[in-house]
Parts: structure tokens; C-alpha cells; sequence
């Protein structure tokens, strides 16, 4: 059947800010549906509240509108835009539950919005436990015994049914929040209580549990016309009990025989036919038993996911875009498959190689969280890797983690003896309890002669990967044979066929990585490209989507275009995410404008830069030197051989290809853009420092130190309070703000790695400074075009990152303005900056200081670009290219018109026990954009697209330090007005009692019963204001965070935040949120016209 | 120990011996299926053919009685990217490896399986030779050379049974019965006891499981068994097995088909059987440049407008042009448009070219075994 014809418009939903459970193969998804939906001649109107999108560009919809993800908000946009039809399946769990939700409100029965791609009945019985279960129980197939308990009561006579462990899984969360594994009843009623807590609708499904069980998914597609077809297996390598998104899996199955295979598919049919998920992709999950076969659905999400988006880079098969299609009514075999371009999307991928995805975690950032992985996932990203086979994928896959000198399986070199003070029994119970760290606790086991069977009865993970894993050490044992010099041709090759890097070879001899790649190249050995065509070769190929692998015959057949190499961001996590690949992407189309051939280079799956229809030419490789310059190296051949320009980009993906920059400088290759020795002064605190004095722009007192005594004296001659951190971080990783030399002391001591090239870098701290980012772009002529001012909401001493912020800025005069643009300009000629620049300004006292520069593209990048509706990163590229500003039109600042805050969104309630509080370490997931005409109004929105339900009434509770009290005062005055109950603890209801504030006085924790933490889990509290900066916190604050967070109470930590929450909710109060696409913004055209 | 594969264009691959030693001649083709290398193995429609798995991990599961197609591995011989050291499965009897050794079967992993692969689909399948030990790569492409091509030969002699037997006498005694269902959903029974009589060209035993899990007591037959001993027992239905080499070289059951055409009992063909269907109502056969060798084809149910993912062996194809008034094409490959399935349009005759019993495959045309048993239910 061909398209419909009476879809004319189509409202998408994406997924908003990045989170644990849901990151950027959102925008992978929802960029790719679209597209795909407007090249059927569609109108698509798009709400996504998460700014550092390629989605939200203007260019991807007819109507772009960054707004709240919340029913109102979108009634708004519909009202507005009246669109016939709602895709509610490519925005993840987000778009699916609000599609739900306008249903059941009516909301799209009254505007006459038809849901497209999966009905609301679909949704129900896919999301809801027991629906599903009954649904199952309808097709004759297997689920683990459960049930569902609305009340700790109900859930209790549950677990005494299906025994111990036994799972608890929220209904209606993402990720597996709030869900659990219980060993006993008292695990039991915690995991029990919270799941109900979290749950929106307070149910919870308790489960038989089947931990240890092989783990399988399908990726699968139907259309209209009943057509079924499975794109991938995936096969996880942790059995069950690690959420599919925590564990090491491994795409195409590898342990089943086609009749268990076959088996499954047909079991996955009839899922989706009695779910009915009329067109489109799902992703279903089965347990399967290894002593006897024994299968058991897990659960099904009708919608495109993670596990789909890793389907479509593992197989070249693009699942949103064929699911946007089929939306519209197409079949399968009307659709062509692009790849191949003469065969259809009617089929099966088969692959000729192995896909491995390792999870990206980032617990260094949350000490006190608890790393044991279970059905609730806590990784923050992901890296793929390709290869012919499993042990080369998984070593690529490790080495693609950046894990830096945590990273390698194999010991640090010959005279590594770190394992052997591991006693046995805590490396046994690091194998029995997941954890992110059990990899190398396996490799650590291996090395110990543990057999596979061993390691089977303590982990559970299948003996064929084990044994696989067995293989490698056992290879790493030969090469450690002899002298690295002695090493024979044949193990070399060997041993770059399996997998192991230059690095981990050098390791083994402790020889220079150099030494290593010298006699391979001496011996041609040179990664293979292959191509991923999804036919295994069946076809030809006619897109470049490739991997390297040491193989006979290359398929690369580069051209004789000049190209540029872009080089990707890598794994997400905390500090580098989503916002480098927007950069990344922007970078190709600025350089194909300029007639590049662009090449990009990364491993993450999740991306939009990792789409083969992005880039010209994508290779799906680590960002690591040594596969970074094969590429180049193939690239400069040219068609057969006849040479090639070959440029490289390192300013667009963040800290990983800055890395490199100088490694690929001194092999000689062309960077484009901001020299690497730009990039290195800004980073080198002494060079930079000296450039600054030179250019008599301000900065605080700094020094670094090497050792505690050194660390000492800076400090003491800077004065306390000092920021303590180490050099070429991204993200504030290991940033502490310092008060005394005891604390100094303890941070020297500390997981710090110091050596002479990384000392730790000490800057006086500016108590009660307010903060400003500047991103600007510079060209080759010196002109420099300032974005944004961007002014944190937040004060100093809150990672710029986790600061909401917002431009235009609101509270800062004029003439501090020019001087931060003056110094910018300066700072920007001065390092000879071609390119994005971004700098962190501080103002105290009248003065304006640089804290850092950073001459590349930066986290606000695409939340200013939207705001000016400039693309500023594309620009970026074109700058690099040679282009001017001025050639591209751009003369004067920018400007924005409206008010955007930027606001961030954090992981706490997936990390039980970890303190709430910011500080400069990063800890934000992700960022959502709130725009209006006034300040009030945005910060709103930003609240509420970040999840925080600003109050309009009720009762706050206020408790800040000493330092505060005074500050507290107009904020509690205005709450007061605004006709709120003011509570407080003692001390501070005394204080503001004085000031003649009516205020009750409450319990702290650890004072009686009630306390706050009792009305917070009580929803008796609407809104926190608790400012502990400044001093160690107390436990009593923290429990009072912890409760705020897990009730989903609001909980504000600064005092200028605070003042703007009141702000937002006299907004709320005053005036209905009204929606603005950014389409009209940029046209100028008024609210509601 | 050293093993090389050479072909007849000149080109050779240098690996390791994966299974027995020695040296094994054929014709050299590729199969994409991601699963079932012991269903490829053991299925006789590559005799005389080196296979070569696409997939590049080969053995992980090792191998089970249960997933045999026929006695023993019936092809020429194996090629493969890396073979598993261990064979995980709690249905498993033992590793690939030992399975090969014992077969006799001579296999070479450790090779660009992909770069064979892109040769191959450029220039057709061709002849080669695979031989283990020291051996001198340019002697065995003159060896290919001289291999006898696949066009022309009469291959099904080598792999029909001995003698008549029937299926459910022969499954209990083999153990069979005990595997057959695993995977396969129990399907509805004939309403009577349906008798069938079916040719064996070198028939996977699925095929068998399938008539008899639909309730139809088959009675196999030698290949060159003259019609009238199938028509002999009275059977409800006559089925025309799959099996090797070139169609056009098998007169003898050509016309043995004609003859049964004509006595007008329902008629299924699979693969082969279908081939010689083809030529039996006066249509034409023809080489395919590489084959269809997969798990993942599409093939377009001409009817319904569905599409079906289906299992396909063959070289060779029915030219649609050269099939009479009487026959309709009913299933045609997305691919590459090539005739998937043909019906006649009086008789209760047809055919399909891909394989509904699967192993290794999608299960999506099991239908068809359902079809054949309402033609014979219907008479």
C-alpha cells in the first residue's frame, strides 16, 4: 500500500534532557524520523526541551519548539499548530508516556490528533506489567511468574509467592528507576517501598526472579501489512539481573542454534501481533534458561530505543527512518533499502562481524554511590566497537571506553605486581557481584589461572565468552614471552588480528607504544577496512559506513577529494556529551559546505554523528592515535594510491581528539582551525597565566603543586578558600573547593593522579562571585563575533555545567558587560584562535576575572546557538575552513530576542545515598532550554522541562547557613507575599522571626518526629530552599536533599537560585505559559499571533 | 596446521585446517545465514560445493543429533573466518571441530571470508580445490581448473536413498523423533491419514518432520524411482524433495514428474523439486551468477501482497518466460525479481523454490506445508 494521504502534519515529541536511560539515540532516532517524514512532503512541528539537539535544529521541522515536555505545554503547541497526526515513538519513554497522557486527557480527541505508529492500546499492554503478562499468558508464552502490588502489603504477599530474590520493577519508569533485586524481606520492603514511591502510577510488578539466565534481544519491525522481519539479535554478555543497558552485549547472538534462534522469532512475532504495534520497531527481551532452553519474555517497549539505535549502527539497517515510513502507511518492500539501493527494507540484516557495546559509567563522579549493577541502570554511556571477530570487537570496545590508565585489561607492564596484593576472596566477591569494575576483575582472575568453569559458577556469564576472554590472556601470556625486539612476524600479526592495540602490546614489554607501531608498519601491517552493508557482502555497498579490521582485502576505496576527518566526542559521559556530537555534526555540514569531503571518526552508538547519512564518510572506530592515523594514513592514499589532502578537526568533540591533537600535529597532520599549541597554552596554566598578565586581563591568584608541601604554600599565599584541580579535565572531574590546609591535604592524598606533566592546578576561590560563559567565534583575520553572555544563576563554585544560566544577562551592569566582551576579543587574538572559543568569567567586588579559557567548541555551544539561531558550530567550521566572518555575514555580537535559561538536569535518584549538593565537579546528565519574554517565565520553563515543579502555593522550607541568613531575608519576604507557608528549623525560623517573618518551626532530622524528611515524604513540603555551601554539610541536610530529591520535592542550594525560583513562580502565578517556536523567534513574531 | 583454498581465477587464501585433513575439489559458494551451519552441513543440496559461512564465528553452540538434515555433512567441504574452541549449548554433543573430523569433512578457517565472499558475488561461483598440509598454492588452482563444472552433472545420484522407506519407521529408529519438534510450534493435524509419496533428490530431513508433524505418513522414494511405484501405493499427495547440482541433467525425473503432473494428484515441490517441476510442464532452468544462499531473502507471496523472509540453496532458477499459459508465477524474489513460486493453474500442482520446512531459517512459509495438506484434504 502506498503512503496515506490524509497525514498533512506531524507533531513529533523527543525525549528532552539527556538522563540515565535515555541519551542521545533519542536524537539519533527522532533527527532521522523527521527527516524521513518531511521528505514525504509532511509538515513537522517538534517539541523537544533539550536544546543540544539536531532535532531542535530549526533546519529538522517546519516548527521547533524547545518547550516543556509536560501535557500543558504540548495541549499548547497542538492548539496552536493544530497537526493531524502524533509519532509518539521515536522521543523514548518520555514521548511515550505523554502521548498517553494527552490521550487520556482528551487532548487529542479534542484537536482531532490521530497517533501514529503504535495506538494508545498498543502502549498500554506493552507498558503496563500486567497487561503484558495476561497478554503473554493469551499467546501461550512463558513470563516469570509475577504480580502486581499497589501497597507494601500487597507486595509482601507477593514475594512470599514467587520466592527469593525477587525483582521489583516500577510500572511506568525509565530505565528500570526505582526498581531492584531483594535477597531477603528486608531488601525487599526498601526496594518495594521506593518502586512504589517512583512509580507514577504506584504500582510495582513483583517478579520470579531468573538472574543468571542468558539474556537475548530482538529488534523487530512490522508494517501495516502484517510483515515482520527481525533486524538484530543482541545477546548479552551479563546474564540476568544487570539491566540490558548496564551490561557488555554482543550483537549478533552468538550462543543460540538457529532452532532456539528461530524459536525466539517466532515468539517475537507473536509478541508484537498481540501487543499491537501496528507499524514500526519494538525491542523484546528474553531470559533464557542455559540448563534447558527454557524461554521467558522479559518485556517489550513498542517504540524505538536504545538497544534500537545500537541495532541500527551495528547493521546499516536504519530503524526510525523505516519506522517513520511505515508510520505512514508504507510497507517494508516499498521501501528501498539505502545501503544496498537495489534491494528492499523487507529483509533480514545478516552481518559478517561482530558488535560489541560497553557500557560507560561514571561513578568517580558520585563516591558514595553503590556500584553494584543491578535492574536499574547507571551508566551514563556507551561505546561499540566493530570487529571480525568477538575478541577483537571487545578489545576495541575497551579501548573506545577511555578509561585512561584504568582502562586496560592487561597489567601496567612486565614489572606490574598490583594484582597479586588482591586477596582471593574479594576478587571473588567482585566476580559474583556486578559491578562496572568486574571486567577487569575477570581479566585479573585469568591471569590467576582461574578456569573457565570457576568463572562460570561465579559470574554466570556464558563459558563461550569466558572462554573467549580465557583466549586473550592466554595470547598476552605468549607475547610476553622473550624481548619485544625477538617477536616474530607471525605473533605480531596475531595479536593485532585478536584485537590488542600498539598500547597493550608495548604494555606487555613495557616498550614505547612508538617502538611498537614502528615494527608494524616495518612489517605492512595496517588495518583492513570493511564495509557494513547489511547483506554480508551479498550486495554492493554504496555507502561508506566502515570498520578496521586486520584483514586481507580493504574496501575503503577512498577518493581524491580533499577531506577533512572530524573527530568524534566518544562515549557520553558526565562533562562530554550530547552537545559535542551537535558541534561534531555541525562541523560536517560547515566543512561540506565548503566543499570538503567530510570523514568522521567515533564510537558511540547513540550518536547522530554516527548515522552513515550524516557524514560522507564514517569510520566506526576508537578515538585513539593509533586508529586515528590508520585512517588518515588509508585516507591520504587516494584512489589507488594517487595521494589525498587530509585534514583534521579536533575542536568540535570536546576532550577526546583534543588528546590527540598534539600526537597528530607531530605525525604530521594538517589540524585545522585553532592551532594544538593554542589549545595547549590555554590549557598550560603558567603560559596562560603569563598571557594574561601580558594582556592585563584579571585573574584569581593560581599556582600549582606536585606534591602536599607545595600544594601548601600556594595555597597559603593565595588564601583560603582555593579550587583544587587536576590539569586536561573535562567536566570538573576530582574539582573540590578547599577551605583549610587539612582538607588540602587530604585532596593531595587523595584518588589525585599527580604527576610532573599533570600538576594540580590551585586558583583562589571567589566566595560569592557571579559567574558568566562566553562563547565566541574567531577567524583568521583576527574578527571575533561574540555569541552569548551567558550569566549563571547559580554562584561561583558551581561547575558551569551544573549552573542553570541565561541570556540575555539580567543582573550585571553595562560596563562589566563590555569589559567581559573586550577581554574576550583580546583573549581570542591573543591565542590566534580560528574557531569557537568559549571563556568562564567571574565577577566580585566590581572586578571581572577569567577563570578559564577554553579555544574550542564548548557544552553551551548548541543552547546559544538556538537561542540566536545561529548556527554557531557550523560557522565554526567554515571559519576553520579559511572563510571569514565577515564573508559569512557576521559582523556584529549577536543577539537573542526573548529570554533563554539553560538548565540542568541531574542522576541523583538513581544513586541512593549520594548527597544532592553541587559543586564544582560536574554532575549533571544532561540540559533543558526554557525560553519566554521574561526572565521569570524562562526560568520557569526551564524547571519544568527539567522536571522541577516550581510550586504556586504551599509550604517551603528554609533552612540556609549563617553566611545566608541575611541574603535569605527578600527571598522569604517575597514567598511570604506570595501567600506561602514558610517553615524552618530552629535556628533559622528564629533569625527569621527577628526580621518579623511569620514562619513555623520544624523538626531536623535528628531532633524528633516529625521531621522535614517526614513532611517531605509526606508531600506536606512543596518547595526546599537549603543552602549548606560554603562548609562541610551536615548529615542532617543531606537526608533532607536525599528526601527532597527521592519525593521529587524541588530543592534549591544557592540563594540566587533561590531568588529566581521566586521570580519563575510569580511568573507562574501572574500569566498561562504560553509556546513560541523558534522559528517565529527568530522572525520576530509576537506570543500568540 | 597450514590449509589453502584456491580457485580457478588464480586467486588463493592461506588459513588453518579446521576439520579432517586432505584435499576436496567443488564448487565454491558463500551462505549469509547468521545460524544453522550444522543444517547447511549436513544438507545435500551443497554436494559437491564448498561452503563458506559468511558469518565469521563459526561452531559456538557446537553441534546436536537433533539440527542433523541428513545422515551425515554432505558438503565438499567448509570454510570459515574463526572457529570456536567450545561448543556452549546445554543441546550440544560435542564441538564442530570433532563433528568434522569424524565426518571426513575437510575445512580451512582463519581466511577473509568476506573478501571470498565480494569475489564470488563479482565473478560467480567458482570452482575450487582446499587442501590442508604443505601444499603448493599454484598446483591446486590448476586443480580447480580441471574440476568437472557444476552444469551438466547429474549430482542427485550420490545423495538419494538406497531403497524406499518410511519416514516415521525411519525417524523412531534413528532417534529423530525425539528432536523433531524443538523450535516448531505443534501445527494443526490432517483431518484423515493422508499418505504421501516423496521423491528424494537428497531431501532434507526437515521437510519430512514437517509433512509428518501436519500428520502425513511419507513414503520416500529413490530418486530415479519410475512414477508408477508413486502411484502405486495410492498416495494423496506427491512431493518433489530438494537436492544438488543441475536440474536439467535429471531427465529421468523430469519425466517421471510429467507423469505425475498428469495423473492429477496434488503436487508440492521444494527447491530442486521445483526445478524439475519447472522443466517437467515444459519451462526452462538457468544458472544464477552466485545463488541464493541464505536466511534473509524476501520473497513477495504474489496473492497476498506479503512478504515472506525465507531460506533459500539454489544455483539454479526457472525462467519465467519458457513456464506455459497453464502455470502462474506466484512468488517472485525481492531481490532480484527472480521466480520464487509457481502454481498450475488446473492442477493441484505447485512449487516453491525457497525452503518453507527452514533449518536454518525463518519459519514465515511453513503455510505452504498447510497448503499442500488442504489440496490433498480437498480431494
Amino acid at each position: 500500500m502506498p503512503k496515506r494521504t490524509d497525514l498533512k502534519r506531524v507533531l513529533v515529541i523527543g525525549s528532552g534532557p539527556i538522563v540515565i536511560g535515555q541519551a542521545c539515540e533519542f536524537d539519533y532516532s527522532g533527527t532521522q524520523a523527521c527527516k524521513a517524514l518531511r521528505a514525504e512532503g509532511l509538515e513537522v512541528v517538534l517539541v523537544n526541551s533539550n536544546p543540544a539537539t539536531i532535532m531542535t535544529d530549526p533546519e529538522m521541522a517546519d516548527r521547533t519548539y524547545v518547550e516543556p515536555l509536560t501535557p500543558d505545554l504540548v495541549e499548547a503547541v497542538i492548539a496552536k499548530e493544530r497537526p493531524d497526526c502524533l509519532l509518539p515513538t521515536v522521543g523514548g519513554q518520555t514521548a511515550l508516556n505523554l502521548s498517553v497522557a494527552l490521550a487520556e486527557r482528551g487532548v487529542l480527541a479534542r484537536h482531532g490528533v490521530r497517533l501514529i505508529g503504535a495506538s494508545i492500546d498498543a502502549i498500554k499492554v506493552a507498558e503496563d506489567r500486567l497487561l503484558f503478562r495476561n497478554a503473554m499468558r493469551d499467546i501461550g508464552i512463558e513470563v516469570p511468574r509475577s504480580g502486581l502490588a499497589r501497597s507494601l502489603d500487597e507486595a509482601l504477599a507477593l514475594a512470599e509467592d514467587v520466592g527469593f530474590p525477587a525483582i521489583v520493577r516500577p510500572s511506568f519508569t525509565l530505565g528500570g528507576v526505582g526498581g531492584g533485586i531483594a535477597y531477603n524481606v528486608e531488601e525487599f520492603r526498601e526496594a518495594a517501598g521506593r518502586g512504589l514511591d517512583l512509580s507514577p502510577v504506584h504500582e510495582i510488578l513483583v517478579e520470579e526472579s531468573v538472574i543468571g539466565w542468558k539474556e537475548f534481544e530482538l529488534e523487530v519491525m512490522r508494517d501495516a501489512a502484517d510483515n515482520f522481519v527481525v533486524i538484530c539479535s543482541i545477546e548479552n554478555v551479563d546474564p540476568m539481573g544487570v539491566h540490558t543497558g548496564d551490561s557488555i552485549t554482543v550483537a549478533p547472538a552468538l550462543t543460540l542454534t538457529d532452532k532456539e534462534y528461530q524459536r525466539m522469532r517466532d515468539m517475537a512475532r507473536r509478541i508484537i501481533r498481540r501487543v499491537g504495534v501496528e507499524t514500526g520497531g519494538s525491542n523484546i527481551q528474553f531470559a533464557v534458561d542455559p540448563g534447558n532452553g527454557r524461554v521467558v519474555a522479559i518485556e517489550m517497549n513498542p517504540r524505538v530505543s536504545r538497544s534500537s539505535a545500537l541495532a541500527s549502527k551495528a547493521t546499516g539497517f536504519p530503524i526510525a527512518k523505516i519506522a517513520a515510513k511505515l508510520a505512514l502507511g508504507y510497507h517494508l518492500d516499498e521501501i528501498p533499502n539505502d545501503i544496498t539501493r537495489l534491494t528492499p527494507a523487507s529483509f533480514e540484516p545478516t552481518i559478517d562481524y561482530i558488535v560489541v557495546k560497553f557500557p560507560r559509567w561514571n561513578f568517580e563522579k558520585f563516591p558514595q554511590a553503590d556500584r553494584t549493577l543491578t535492574t536499574q541502570m547507571k551508566s551514563v554511556g556507551e561505546a561499540m566497537a566493530i570487529g571480525r571477530t568477538f575478541k577483537e570487537a571487545f578489545l576495541k570496545a575497551v579501548r573506545s571506553l577511555e578509561l585512561g590508565k584504568f582502562g586496560s585489561l592487561f597489567p601496567a607492564g612486565p614489572e606490574d605486581t598490583a594484582d597479586e596484593a588482591e586477596d582471593e576472596s574479594a576478587l571473588r566477591r567482585r566476580l559474583v557481584v556486578p559491578n562496572d569494575r568486574r571486567m577487569w576483575a575477570l581479566f585479573r582472575a585469568l591471569r590467576r589461572g582461574w578456569s573457565v568453569e570457576a568463572l562460570h559458577e561465579l559470574t554466570r556469564i556464558d563459558p563461550w565468552f569466558l572462554r573467549q576472554f580465557a583466549d586473550i590472556e592466554a595470547l598476552r601470556k605468549v607475547a610476553a614471552l622473550g624481548e619485544f625486539r625477538d617477536m616474530s612476524p607471525e605473533l605480531l600479526r596475531t595479536l593485532k588480528r585478536t584485537g590488542f592495540s600498539d598500547g597493550d602490546i608495548a604494555a606487555v614489554h613495557g616498550v614505547g607504544e612508538e617502538l611498537v607501531r614502528q615494527r608494524r608498519l616495518e612489517q605492512g601491517l595496517v588495518p583492513a577496512y570493511k564495509r557494513i552493508d547489511t547483506c554480508a557482502a551479498e550486495f554492493e555497498s554504496f555507502t561508506p559506513y566502515l570498520y578496521g579490521t586486520y584483514e586481507q582485502a580493504c574496501e575503503a576505496d577512498p577518493t581524491a577529494k580533499r577531506k577533512v576527518v572530524i573527530l568524534g566526542s566518544g562515549p557520553n559521559r558526565i562533562g562530554q556529551g550530547i552537545e559535542f556530537d551537535y558541534c561534531c555534526c555541525h562541523a560536517v555540514f560547515g566543512f561540506r559546505e565548503e566543499g570538503f569531503e567530510t570523514v568522521m571518526v567515533n564510537c558511540n552508538p547513540e550518536t547522530v554523528s554516527t548515522d552513515y547519512d550524516t557524514s560522507d564518510r564514517l569510520y566506526f572506530e576508537p578515538l585513539t592515535f593509533e586508529d586515528v592515523m590508520a585512517i588518515i594514513e588509508r585516507e591520504r592514499q587516494g584512489v589507488g594510491g594517487a595521494g589525498a589532502d587530509v585534514a583534521c578537526v579536533v575542536q568540535f568533540g570536546g576532550q577526546t581528539p583534543l588528546k590527540l591533537a598534539l600526537a597528530l600535529q607531530e605525525a604530521g597532520v594538517e589540524i585545522l582551525g585553532t592551532s594544538p599549541d593554542s589549545i595547549d597554552l590555554a590549557e598550560d596554566r603558567q603560559r596562560f597565566s603569563q598571557l594574561l598578565w601580558d594582556l592585563g586581563v584579571p585573574q584569581p591568584a593560581s599556582g600549582t603543586a606536585i606534591s602536599r608541601g607545595e600544594a601548601r604554600q600556594a595555597a597559603e599565599r593565595i588564601g583560603y578558600p582555593v579550587v583544587v584541580r587536576p590539569s586536561y579535565v573535562l567536566g570538573g572531574r576530582g574539582m573540590a573547593i578547599v577551605f583549610d590546609a587539612g582538607a588540602l591535604d587530604r585532596y593531595m592524598t587523595g584518588a589525585v593522579d599527580v604527576s610532573h606533566d599533570r600538576p594540580v592546578l590551585i586558583d583562589r576561590f571567589l566566595e560569592d562571585a557571579f559567574e558568566f560563559d562566553v562563547d565566541a567565534v574567531a577567524d583568521l583575520t583576527g574578527a571575533v563575533v561574540i555569541a552569548g553572555v551567558m550569566e549563571h544563576i547559580e554562584q561561583a563554585g558551581i561547575h558551569s555545567g551544573d549552573s542553570s544560566c541565561v541570556v540575555p544577562p539580567f543582573m550585571v551592569a553595562e560596563r562589566h558587560l563590555a569589559t567581559i566582551r573586550d577581554y574576550t576579543r583580546r583573549i581570542a587574538r591573543a591565542l590566534k584562535v580560528v574557531g569557537l572559543m568559549n571563556v568562564q568569567y567571574a565577577l566580585k567586588d566590581e572586578v571581572v576575572y577569567v577563570l578559564e579559557v577554553n579555544p574550542r567548541s564548548s557544552r553551551t555551544v548548541p543552547y546559544i546557538a538556538k537561542a540566536t539561531g545561529v548556527p554557531l558550530a557550523k560557522v565554526a567550521a567554515r571559519i576553520s575552513s579559511g572563510r571569514t566572518l565577515a564573508e559569512l555575514g557576521l559582523v556584529e555580537d549577536l543577539e537573542v530576542h526573548g529570554v533563554f535559561v539553560k538548565s540542568p538536569v541531574f542522576p541523583f535518584v538513581r544513586f541512593p545515598g549520594v548527597d544532592t549538593i553541587l559543586g564544582p565537579e560536574m554532575k549533571s546528565t544532561g540540559e533543558v532550554m526554557g525560553g519566554a519574554e521574561n526572565f521569570g517565565a524562562a526560568f520557569g520553563k526551564a524547571m519544568m522541562g527539567a522536571g522541577q515543579r516550581l510550586p504556586v502555593e504551599g509550604r517551603v522550607f528554609i533552612s540556609v547557613n549563617n553566611s545566608d541568613k541575611q541574603t535569605v531575608l527578600p527571598v522569604a519576604r517575597d514567598l511570604a507575599q506570595l501567600g506561602f507557608t514558610l517553615t524552618a528549623t530552629r535556628g533559622t525560623a528564629a533569625f527569621l522571626r527577628a526580621h518579623g517573618i511569620d514562619v513555623e518551626v520544624v523538626y531536623k532530622v535528628n531532633e524528633g518526629r516529625p521531621n522535614v524528611a517526614d513532611h517531605l515524604v509526606n508531600r506536606t513540603i512543596a518547595l526546599v530552599i537549603n543552602t549548606p555551601l560554603g562548609r562541610d554539610s551536615f548529615f542532617d541536610d543531606r537526608a533532607v536533599r536525599r528526601a527532597a530529591t527521592m519525593a521529587q520535592v524541588p530543592c534549591i542550594t544557592t540563594l540566587t537560585g533561590a531568588s529566581a525560583a521566586v521570580a519563575a513562580i510569580k511568573a507562574l502565578r501572574a500569566e498561562t505559559l504560553t509556546v513560541r517556536s523558534l522559528q517565529d523567534y527568530y522572525a520576530g513574531v509576537e506570543t500568540g499571533a | 596446521m597450514n590449509a589453502i583454498l584456491a580457485l580457478e581465477d588464480g586467486t588463493w587464501y592461506r588459513g588453518v585446517a579446521a576439520g579432517a585433513q586432505g584435499e576436496r575439489s567443488g564448487e565454491v559458494v558463500f551462505n549469509t545465514s547468521m545460524t544453522g551451519y550444522q543444517e547447511v552441513l549436513t544438507d545435500p543440496s551443497y554436494a559437491g560445493q564448498i561452503v563458506t559461512m559468511t558469518a565469521p564465528l563459526i561452531g559456538n553452540y557446537g553441534v546436536a543429533a537433533g539440527d542433523a538434515e541428513s545422515q551425515a555433512p554432505q558438503v565438499a567441504g567448509f570454510v570459515m573466518r574463526e572457529e570456536s574452541p567450545l561448543s556452549s549449548n546445554w543441546r550440544a554433543d560435542g564441538t564442530l571441530r570433532d563433528y568434522l573430523v569424524r565426518h571426513h569433512v575437510v575445512a580451512i578457517a582463519d581466511i577473509d571470508t568476506r573478501a571470498l565472499t565480494r569475489v564470488l558475488r563479482s565473478a560467480g561461483v567458482m570452482r575450487g580445490v582446499m587442501a590442508t598440509g604443505q601444499v603448493d598454492p599454484d598446483e591446486l588452482v590448476a586443480k580447480a581448473r580441471a574440476v568437472p563444472k557444476m552444469e551438466g552433472s547429474d549430482l542427485v545420484r550420490g545423495v538419494t536413498c538406497a531403497r524406499a522407506y518410511r519416514w516415521r519407521e525411519r525417524a523412531s529408529a534413528e532417534g529423530d523423533a525425539a528432536h523433531a519438534e524443538f523450535g516448531m510450534p505443534p501445527c494443526r493435524r490432517a483431518s484423515r491419514r493422508l499418505r504421501v509419496a516423496a521423491y528424494d533428490f537428497g531431501v532434507k530431513w526437515n521437510i519430512l518432520r514437517r509433512l509428518d508433524a501436519y500428520g502425513c505418513d511419507v513414503q520416500v522414494f529413490p530418486a530415479a524411482t519410475p512414477a508408477r511405484e508413486l502411484l502405486a501405493i495410492e498416495p494423496d499427495g506427491i512431493f518433489l524433495s530438494n537436492g544438488p547440482g543441475d536440474p536439467a541433467a535429471l531427465h529421468y525425473a523430469i519425466d517421471n514428474v510429467r507423469q505425475l503432473v498428469a495423473a492429477g494428484r496434488p503436487l508440492f515441490g521444494i527447491c530442486l523439486g521445483h526445478q524439475i517441476l519447472g522443466l517437467a510442464v515444459g519451462g526452462e532452468t538457468f544458472k544464477l551468477k552466485f545463488g541464493h544462499r541464505g536466511a534473509n531473502h524476501p520473497v513477495k507471496d504474489l496473492d497476498s501482497g506479503k512478504v515472506e523472509i525465507t531460506s533459500q540453496n539454489h544455483g539454479f532458477a526457472v525462467n519465467p518466460d519458457s513456464l506455459p499459459a497453464d502455470v502462474r508465477v506466484t512468488h517472485l524474489n525481492l531481490y532480484d525479481g527472480t521466480v520464487e513460486g509457481f502454481r498450475h493453474t488446473t492442477r493441484p500442482v505447485f512449487s516453491v523454490q525457497y525452503h518453507p520446512e527452514a533449518s536454518p531459517g525463518p519459519h514465515d512459509a511453513d503455510y505452504l506445508f498447510q497448503q499442500f495438506l488442504e489440496s490433498m484434504e480437498e480431494r
